[in-house]
């Protein structure tokens, strides 16, 4: 196991790091939207089956080092299984933001025709899924990447999950037989340091989840201070060794939920809420890349102008888009 | 589980004959050579041949890398099945004994079952479960039950339960090229294994082309006038036995319906039989309470409560887990003596 801290990733080429930064501004910006419009209907009375947005919310803010770092090495024909907070990892991905927003709000023209709603995501374009059961998508993410190898492909599956889902029987499960039968999974574990209420330090035995790769005979890295360039190097490794046909490795990065669990929670557990904002990934790298000359006043603004087109334009389809029919609630069951 | 034999049955059709775990490996290997993305995996499918022979021979045939031996990981190896199907393979997974179900339970309900739905219908899941089931061998009660109606009341799995050599070879090959989660239920007793007592309706005439059993169509197993027996899987063979009898002595003619498949469940055929008999007894070796004899119950009474001219009578396992000593579990499973008594009650014979 290393750890690897930042500041210590190679050097990266400029365009890279402007794309990493402007992959989290993209997302970040979706989730802006999403918080505003989630919200915007729930006044006075906040009620969670009110508004055009029902239902639990868990938005990604915080984690977008993670998305950014990690799906930079993936094509569309790559797979991803994420958990219920995968909004992030959806875009990075490359999701149509217009049929993933027609899906948060339940609409005809979402990814599900607004039959699984956010933590339900299934998009056969990008081979993206997510579970709203803690690891169990890890599973799947094996037979993805068992499918990928028969057909004689080099494409991977990367499998997702929080760090209170490394206590989970399914994660254990899931990396001793990938790791078995050397397939070409990269296993992703984001430690945003809660789960729900709960701390890692009263849920997980061991300070870093990478560790427990040892026990399975593989390469783990743990990634400090939700560092984009440490995550995007440390799953190039990954990803070339799955590639390569060497197996699975298990990156565990240190992230940040910047928000609550789930839109309404009032956080009063939070310990750490007073360092929070100074944790906040996104304006810490604006600052590296605008130290590092590239980036200045000008260049954010157009790169924040084009994530808020691409996000307005996702949700002014939602909102535009049909509610699904009441009569064909039942369909879908059987294909 | 009893192994009475009725006089009809040695009165033997031409054909090649094999028993029901031959017939059933038969199917999964001709599928397999039919189609390069039909592999099995599962605990003890290689050289094992699967705990129940499930599996005979097709390591042999079709090597390590479509017959696979997985770790005791039920929750990794069905979900890896899942996202293999999800790419378009078509696997089986075995779960040794569907009462392992509850370490595992969480890929199928949750994933298998609900992803076509969940992704409104862009996400198929074309893969089979096939799982062992039922009792009367003294393997108590973390290994004898059949829980079928568990997996029949989570919408988005189709649940197969086959009782001859004919059908376990149909209804495989229907579940394999089958764009749905099929679960695959086959009863120990009905195997024809030469370690367990059997009916000798378990070696029986099986064509060697590949065919299909619809999934969904109740099999008339006897044709009768007075009472309708709805039965399925090994129960089908103690229900003829007893049906066979009691029609030789002219105590009364009893109808025998194999269901075949629980999901979809074949209405049409119980409600048919009943409109004609009048009578109906429900023979399920699943628990009694919240299950498919209520279902077979209800599916009359919804259409037509006059159609009853005596209340149904359910043979079940009353709600107790299976026991272990003899006579305990033959007191609780529902064999030849209490599908007989439920018989006479309800036609007054």
């Amino acid at each position: 196991m290393t750890v690897t801290a930042p500041g210590t990733a190679s050097r990266l080429d400029a365009a890279v790091r402007r794309d990493l930064y402007s992959q989290m501004v993209l997302i970040r910006t979706f989730e802006e939207a999403l918080l505003r419009d989630y919200h915007a209907d729930k006044k006075p009375v906040w009620d969670i089956a009110a508004g055009l947005i029902p239902g639990e919310m868990h938005l990604s803010a915080g984690q977008e080092p993670v998305a950014a770092g990690v799906c930079a090495h993936l094509s569309t024909a790559d797979a991803i299984t994420a958990t219920h907070r995968p909004h992030h990892l959806a875009i990075a991905h490359g999701m149509d933001l217009g049929a993933l927003a027609a899906e948060i709000f339940g609409r005809e023209t979402g990814l599900g025709r607004g039959r699984g709603g956010h933590m339900h995501l299934f998009d056969p374009a990008t081979h993206f899924s997510c579970s709203g059961i803690i690891a169990e998508g890890y599973p799947p993410a094996l037979g993805q990447a068992f499918a990928f190898t028969r057909q004689g492909s080099d494409r991977i599956a990367v499998a997702v999950t929080g760090e209170g889902a490394a206590n989970q029987g399914a994660f254990h499960e899931a990396i001793n037989l990938a790791a078995l039968w050397k397939l070409p999974v990269v296993f992703v574990v984001e430690d945003n340091d809660w789960g729900i209420s709960v701390p890692r330090s009263a849920s997980t035995s061991v300070p870093s989840n990478a560790t427990r790769a040892a026990a399975y005979g593989i390469p783990g890295e743990r990634i400090e201070d939700n560092a984009v360039e440490a995550v995007y190097a440390a799953a190039g490794r990954a990803v070339a060794r799955a590639r390569a046909g060497e197996g699975p490795s298990l990156i565990e990065v240190h992230t940040l939920r910047l928000w609550g669990h789930f839109e309404g929670d009032a956080q009063g557990y939070r310990t750490d809420l007073d360092g929070v904002p100074d944790r906040d990934p996104l304006p810490t790298y604006e600052l590296t890349l605008r130290e590092a000359g590239l980036l200045d006043d000008e260049r954010v603004a157009a790169i924040r102008a084009e994530a808020a087109a691409k996000v307005e334009a996702a949700i002014d389809f939602a909102k535009s888009s049909p509610v699904p029919d009441p009569a064909s609630a039942t369909s879908y069951v059987f294909a | 589980m009893t192994a009475t034999t009725s006089d009809t049955l040695t009165v033997q059709a031409p054909g090649r004959r094999l028993t029901t775990a031959k017939a059933m490996v038969e199917g999964i290997s001709q599928e397999m050579e039919a189609d390069p993305t039909v592999f099995y995996l599962g605990e003890d499918v290689g050289a094992y041949g699967g705990i129940f022979s499930s599996t005979t021979g097709l390591l042999e045939r079709f090597g390590p890398k479509r017959v696979i031996d997985t770790p005791i990981s039920e929750t990794a190896f069905i979900g890896l099945a899942i996202g293999a199907a999800v790419e378009g393979m078509r696997p089986i997974a075995e779960l040794m004994f569907v009462d392992f179900f509850g370490v595992c339970f969480d890929q199928i309900y949750n994933h298998m079952a609900k992803i076509h739905f969940e992704s409104g219908g862009n996400v198929k899941v074309p893969m089979v479960l096939t799982t062992a089931v039922g009792g009367g061998y003294s393997d108590a009660a973390q290994h004898s039950q059949c829980l079928w109606a568990t997996f029949a009341h989570m919408p988005g799995m189709k649940v197969v339960v086959p009782s001859t050599p004919y059908d376990a070879k149909g209804l495989m090959i229907s579940a394999i090229r089958d764009d749905n989660p099929v679960v695959y239920m086959f009863h120990k007793g009905v195997m024809g294994l030469p370690w367990m007592t059997k009916s000798q309706r378990t070696n029986d005439v099986v064509p060697e082309d590949p065919y299909e059993v619809p999934i969904g169509k109740a099999r008339l197993a006897r044709a009768g006038k007075d009472v309708t027996v709805v039965t399925l899987s090994l129960s089908v063979h103690d229900a003829l036995d007893v049906a066979d009898r009691l029609g030789a002595e002219g105590v009364l003619d009893a109808e025998v319906i194999d269901l075949r498949s629980l999901v979809p469940l074949d209405r049409e055929a119980i409600l048919t039989s009943v409109a004609r008999t009048g009578r109906l007894v429900i023979v399920d070796e699943d628990y009694q309470s919240f299950g498919l004899s209520g279902e077979v119950v209800a599916t009359v009474t919804d259409h037509d409560p006059s159609m009853l001219r005596a209340p149904a009578i359910r043979v079940a396992v009353p709600d107790v887990p299976i026991p272990y000593a003899h006579g305990l579990e033959e007191a609780v499973l529902p064999g030849p003596a209490r599908i007989e008594a439920a018989l006479r009650k309800v036609t007054g014979a």
